[in-house]
């Protein structure tokens, strides 16, 4: 221990960063990546020492991985090295123990994005977690919770706390040789949130994770994991924002999920980063690997998002449904304009018997934003009976976008039916004229022709965030035509 | 209420309106004829303010005012109303909410209260009798997968709702069968009222059958060649239009 501490000094004694957006004070490691700073972190979270021997491994597995070029997206070189892997707000004394002990500026910011904790808290019924940079701020309702014996908290805690659930369930829905950005996230992730349901027990409320980030020249790779074990249920949800900046930042999240036997969990998200300027500078890099896996027979996950931030998004919640008669579900709107760019969509692995998938894309694409859905339907051979029906919309307004669509599809069991919708549309001047020539203006028009074509996803989201995800959407395309 | 003044129309450099004058009153049922290509659907278009068309001389007045510098919604907001050849389908957007947002836009320009849903769906109801239209159907997506008898429906629905003073159908006969054509019909004879004008652009004289115009134009080149009573349809069922752009050459 004492030859890790000795390590972390030279780190905790470098000067605070400026310049932030949320005057809190923050302690923030000097950029750069390599084994030191991934001590530093785990010192700073007073992780146990296997922990540490994890984000090694992963680390190492990081540094003789390459740079994933598939995807369709224009992706400046990111120099890891000029990133800060680790940014927390001061904290005023040893760290908040209760709400009241928050700094109230930070509070403010998230009272500035809409999301006044206190008032969550009285009001909505909602537990509200809230990552801050790399940190996590204030966890509310969790007496209430701990009740119906749901844990819900910050990883960093449940690292500490509940540590024999993390050993047992962190890493394996996505290990940390997945791929490029999970073994990255794996070693140096700084916090996230940890949902535990036990057996048979249906969350009493909506779960929500919001994460900010705030610093510069910082990245954000928070780590979710949640388990729901036999016969529970949880719907979850989080947001993002973060504050305009010039550089692009890195958000490198992973998120795990565990559905035992007759378990559901739905998960939403509705993503708004900062997406950069007109001229695509600056912006969050949101690149995300989010999987979840029916270990049980007759599990359900289902995926919905809404992303209308990020400069380039990057994403496939998956599920692996390993259970028979397992379902998974994935309903997404992406929209881009300016010059954002989307590869997301979803991988439906079918492992066991009579499982189902069903997958609802609408991309939306304006300005010179670039969509693409990509998604992979796989049925194994012992997939008897299995199935998948998915529907992928595009709908561009004006002509200097692009949507694409990259559905791949691997069927190895005869009796597994496949189906597989696609559309492409414009929002026509025909459409436009017609909503004008009502009284509509051009504005209220847009948003009921691009409201109508994401409601099946709407739908899907709970009922204030679907009204939350609609002004989103509204906001996004403010000026998008004409 | 409706004064065309000499009015020339391009589209893509190539004149369709060629000095084209009309003066339509409250209350009158003007029917617009022509053979295709005269420049009948242009003159729709161009007086609900569609995109695409170059107005290179004239003026419309409506009301007194300059309808060709006002933006589309506001001269639907204003209350001229295009019943639409080929309406077009919203997928998504609910019928009555989209019938709803529509009155309420309208009812907002004019600086009254909005309809909330109840009152809404009673005004509609008391509407919906007008057009005799399934009520089904406002359950559906805007013309999503409506035969083109419903849709022609629709749009009478919608005229009925929206109130305007000026009503324009463009070809609202073509394609129905002949009890869509009594239907669409019936709507329009009972939304005629001293303060309301129609202009009934055809193809056909059927439908003037149904309603009875006060006036009726022919179109042939982008002008008003011909103009005269309700006869002035039967003559041209009986002679077609050879008989009159012969003569306008």
């Amino acid at each position: 221990m004492n030859k890790t501490q000795k390590a972390v000094d030279p780190f905790v004694r470098e000067d605070y960063q400026h310049g932030f957006v949320t005057r809190v004070e923050s302690d923030t490691l000097p950029p750069g990546l390599n084994e030191e700073v991934i001590r530093a972190i785990s010192a700073k979270k007073q992780e146990p020492e296997w922990m540490l021997e994890r984000r090694l491994e992963a680390y190492a597995q990081w540094v003789i991985m390459t740079h994933p070029q598939w995807a369709h997206v224009q992706c400046l070189p990111i120099d890891y090295n000029g990133i800060s892997y680790y940014s927390a707000p001061k904290p005023k004394a040893d760290g908040p123990s209760s709400l009241d002990e928050v700094d109230p500026e930070l509070l403010d910011t998230y009272n500035k994005l809409g999301i006044p904790l206190e008032e969550q808290k009285a009001l909505a019924g909602v537990a509200v977690d809230a990552v801050f940079d790399s940190v996590s701020v204030a966890t509310t309702f969790r007496e209430k919770l701990a009740e119906a014996g749901v844990i819900f908290c910050s990883m960093s805690e449940a690292v500490q706390h509940h540590s024999d659930l993390i050993q047992k369930y962190l890493g394996t829905v996505v290990p940390h040789t997945d791929n490029f950005y999970a073994s990255l996230n794996a070693a140096v992730f700084s916090d996230g949130t940890f949902v535990y349901i036990p057996e048979g027990v249906r969350c009493p409320m909506e779960l929500s994770t919001y994460f900010r980030i705030n610093e510069a020249k910082t990245g954000q790779f928070e780590r979710t994991l949640i388990v729901a074990e036999a016969g529970s249920y949880v719907s979850y949800l989080e947001g993002c924002t973060a504050p305009m900046r010039d550089e692009n930042q890195l958000h490198a999240a992973v998120v795990e999920l565990i559905a035992m036997e007759d378990a559901q969990i739905k998960y939403s998200t509705v993503q708004n980063w900062y997406p950069g300027d007109e001229q695509g500078r600056g912006g969050i890099y949101n690149f995300v690997t989010k999987r979840g896996e029916c270990r049980g027979d007759r599990a359900r996950i289902s995926w919905t998002q809404v992303e209308t931030g990020s400069a380039i998004t990057w994403k496939y919640p998956s599920c692996i449904l390993r259970g028979n008669d397992s379902v998974g579900e994935f309903y997404s709107v992406a929209v881009t304009k300016g010059r954002q760019q989307a590869d997301t969509g979803t991988k439906m692995i079918h492992l066991g018997r009579n499982t189902r998938s069903t997958i609802v894309s609408k991309g939306i694409s304006a300005g010179q934003g670039q969509n693409a859905y990509r998604g992979l339907v796989r049925m194994t051979q012992r997939a008897e009976q299995a199935r998948n029906h998915t529907q992928c919309d595009s709908l561009l307004i004006g002509d200097r976008c692009g949507a694409h669509t990259f559905p791949y599809m691997e069927v190895r069991n005869p009796s597994a039916k496949v189906e597989h919708e696609a559309t492409t549309s414009k929002i026509g001047e025909d459409q436009l004229f017609y909503c004008r020539q009502r009284g509509l203006s051009e504005e209220d028009a847009v948003s009921m022709i691009v409201n109508g074509f994401c409601k099946d996803v709407f739908n899907e989201l709970p009922m204030e965030f679907a009204v939350e995800a609609q002004k989103l959407l509204n906001v996004t395309l403010e000026g998008a035509v004409g | 209420m409706l004064n065309i003044d000499k009015l020339h129309v391009s589209v893509d450099d190539k004149p369709i309106l060629n000095g084209l004058s009309l003066a339509v009153k409250p209350g009158e049922v003007h029917a617009i004829m022509g053979p295709n290509g005269s420049g009948k659907s242009t003159l729709a278009h161009v007086l609900a303010g569609r995109e695409g068309y170059r107005v290179t001389d004239g003026r419309v007045l409506f009301e007194g005012n300059d309808l060709l510098t006002m933006e589309t919604e506001q001269r639907a907001q204003a209350g001229v109303f295009l019943a639409m050849q080929y309406p077009v389908e919203l997928p998504g957007v609910n019928n009555t909410v989209f019938l709803r947002t529509a009155v309420n836009a309208v009812r907002g320009a004019h600086g009254e209260d909005e309809l909330d849903a109840v009152s809404f769906i009673r005004y509609m109801k008391q509407q919906l009798a007008l057009v005799n239209m399934d009520e089904k159907l406002l359950k559906r997506n805007v013309n999503s997968g409506f035969s083109g008898g419903e849709k022609k429906r629709n749009e009478i629905l919608q005229m009925a709702l929206l109130q305007p003073k000026l009503a324009i159908l463009d070809e609202t006969d073509s394609g129905l069968d002949i009890d869509a054509l009594r239907v669409v019909a019936d709507g329009v004879n009972a939304l005629r009222s001293p303060e309301r004008a129609v202009i009934l652009v055809t193809h056909y004289q059927r439908l003037l059958d149904y309603i009875e115009p006060d006036r009726v134009h022919v179109l042939a080149a982008g002008k008003i060649i011909r103009s005269g009573d309700k006869r002035l349809a039967l003559e041209l069922e009986e002679k077609g239009y050879g008989w009159l752009t012969g003569a306008a050459a």
